[in-house]
């Protein structure tokens, strides 16, 4: 369970974690932490009440954890679609195999390929904003980035920064490989089975009173073609180790997989680096980014984001998303 | 594309049988009010049901989505759902009655929940982190993820559970615990009612039952 890692890793006491799944078949079970793995239980708000930090600074760190569990307060401002930070980041933000956020506050800055320069917090943040929010980041140094990037690093208590290699446990959605190329024609019909109880029939989600209640995994009002988890394998991780909601790792590797070809080749709005020619854009990030992603391809006749919809917004691309050179 | 065309059809059936909007759900109010006599001693006539210290509390119907109310009556009549008090009523009446039932308590105005009222500020407040934003060291995610915002329902297969009676609410976590109740769609409430302590279940029935049943 999540908050014994210390303990699973300091004593390996496996015994107790079969012993707690013998009483109730639903325990959840993360997987053991690899050799040399660092683990990581990120302290609770509770823990910052508590904690001897500045009240001011306090303040800033629930502003940005208020902001991370519900960015649709930013709707229409930096967030262009019906997505919260913690749709895809799970637990706010703390929860192992649901990209915890704590591991970016201690990797970067570092150099990033899908932009080709070194990111540090902020700019890491602000390509969620851009790709996975569809929309435009808080400016650098703003209140509300600055109270996202100090839940970050509060998250990030007591860890070591600049640790070697992938060493940190529970980081981003690891999946292994299928044993058989994803079928996006299983997915279909996977997802009928397991997704549309919530995320609809037509992937659109469901809202409440205008609320979001579950968000869409498709459409004008999902992730764009630049996302993250617009990647199939990225995807498949998140769905292996997250979906459905409160049973992690129900649904196998394979099917995850297949869920994720699935999803991952319905149409939504443009990558906001798209140069004008969906083949082109496919080209130049092809290396670092769209090798994962069904983008550019042929699916029924059409290609996959061969079009100039831009989803909720009215612009392609942030002004802030540009290289960044030394001289 | 003899697959295609079976996968479509599927597609259609699943369409028919689970995802039909509650709106589109169809039923006469005026023939359930009549059909909804057998219901009142126990969920009285404004359907506010009644919460019972110690004892079997009636759940608050009022308000409820009327898909979701016509699953339960249809399967306690059925036998997915077991409750020794609700079967014979449930079999007196049939499919259009069911209908016509649930249309009708879904029609009236939501009443305020009991129960939570004597829960002293920690055990509310236990309640209201599970509630609102869960426990994720437990994995318990927050009720509001599924049960639409302020708890007060999302669609036909996540009921209102803000401001029903606290006494029913724990009873059937108790229930998906011990697995007596086990018609939840996808199975999505038992692994989560699981991991719930007895204090847990208790802090987030009193809390629920005490906030607005409905949105002003």
């Amino acid at each position: 369970m999540f908050p014994k890692y210390s303990i699973l890793v300091l004593a390996l006491s496996t015994v107790s974690v079969v012993s707690q799944a013998q009483e109730n078949p639903w325990q959840v079970t993360f997987p053991e932490p690899k050799e040399g793995q660092y683990v990581h239980t990120p302290p609770t708000l509770e823990d910052l009440e508590a904690s001897n930090l500045h009240p001011e600074l306090k303040r800033v760190i629930r502003r940005g954890h208020d902001l991370f569990v519900n960015t649709q307060q930013l709707r229409g401002e930096n967030v262009f679609n019906d997505m919260n930070c913690s749709s895809c980041h799970l637990g706010e933000g703390r929860l192992p195999f649901a990209t915890p956020i704590w591991a970016a506050a201690v990797t970067l800055p570092d150099y990033r390929p899908k932009n080709d320069h070194v990111n540090n917090l902020e700019e890491r943040i602000a390509g969620c904003f851009s790709y996975s929010m569809n929309g435009t980041p808080p400016e650098y140094g703003s209140d509300n980035m600055l109270a996202l990037a100090a839940y970050h690093n509060w998250l990030a208590k007591g860890v070591p920064i600049y640790q070697p290699g992938n060493t940190l446990y529970g980081r981003g959605y690891p999946i292994e490989k299928p044993e058989r190329e994803a079928s996006w024609e299983k997915g279909a019909d996977l997802y009928q089975v397991h997704c549309s109880l919530c995320h609809a029939e037509d992937g659109q989600g469901l809202k409440v009173r205008g609320e979001v209640q579950f968000p869409p995994l498709w459409g004008d009002d999902s992730y764009n073609w630049g996302a993250g988890i617009s990647r199939v394998f990225t995807l498949a991780g998140f769905i292996h180790h997250n979906m459905p909601l409160g049973q992690p790792r129900s649904l196998s590797v394979q099917d995850s997989w297949d869920l994720a070809a699935y999803i991952n080749r319905q149409e939504r709005p443009q990558d906001p680096r798209y140069t004008g020619d969906v083949v082109e854009t496919r080209e130049k990030y092809l290396d670092t980014f769209h090798t994962h992603t069904q983008y550019g391809l042929e699916h029924q006749g059409q290609l996959l984001g061969d079009h100039e919809n831009t989803g909720g917004k009215d612009f392609l691309k942030p002004e802030v998303l540009k290289p960044r050179t030394y001289r | 594309m003899r697959k295609r065309v079976l996968s479509s059809m599927l597609g259609g059936l699943i369409s028919l049988t689970m995802f039909t909007p509650s709106w589109a759900f169809e039923g006469s109010a005026e023939q359930g009010k009549i059909a909804a006599a057998v219901c009142m001693a126990c969920h009285q006539a404004d359907g506010s049901g009644m919460h019972m210290p110690g004892g079997e509390s009636w759940p608050r119907l009022a308000g409820l989505d009327a898909a979701y109310l016509y699953k339960q009556l249809v399967e306690f009549k059925e036998g997915q759902r077991v409750n020794a008090s609700m079967a014979p009523f449930a079999a007196m009446l049939n499919d259009t009655q069911m209908r016509d039932v649930a249309v009708y308590f879904s029609q009236l105005p939501a009443t305020q929940g009991k129960g939570g009222e004597a829960a002293d500020a920690d055990l509310l407040a236990r309640g209201e982190k599970l509630a609102t934003q869960g426990d994720w060291d437990l994995y318990i995610p927050s009720c509001q993820s599924c049960h639409g915002p302020d708890n007060q329902g999302a669609g036909e297969h996540f009921p209102g559970i803000a401001g029903q009676h606290a006494g029913y609410l724990a009873r059937q976590l108790k229930d998906w615990q011990a697995g007596v109740r086990k018609n939840d769609p996808q199975n999505l409430m038992v692994p989560i009612a699981s991991r719930m302590s007895e204090r847990d279940i208790q802090a987030v029935s009193a809390w629920l039952s005490l906030q607005p049943s409905q949105a002003n």
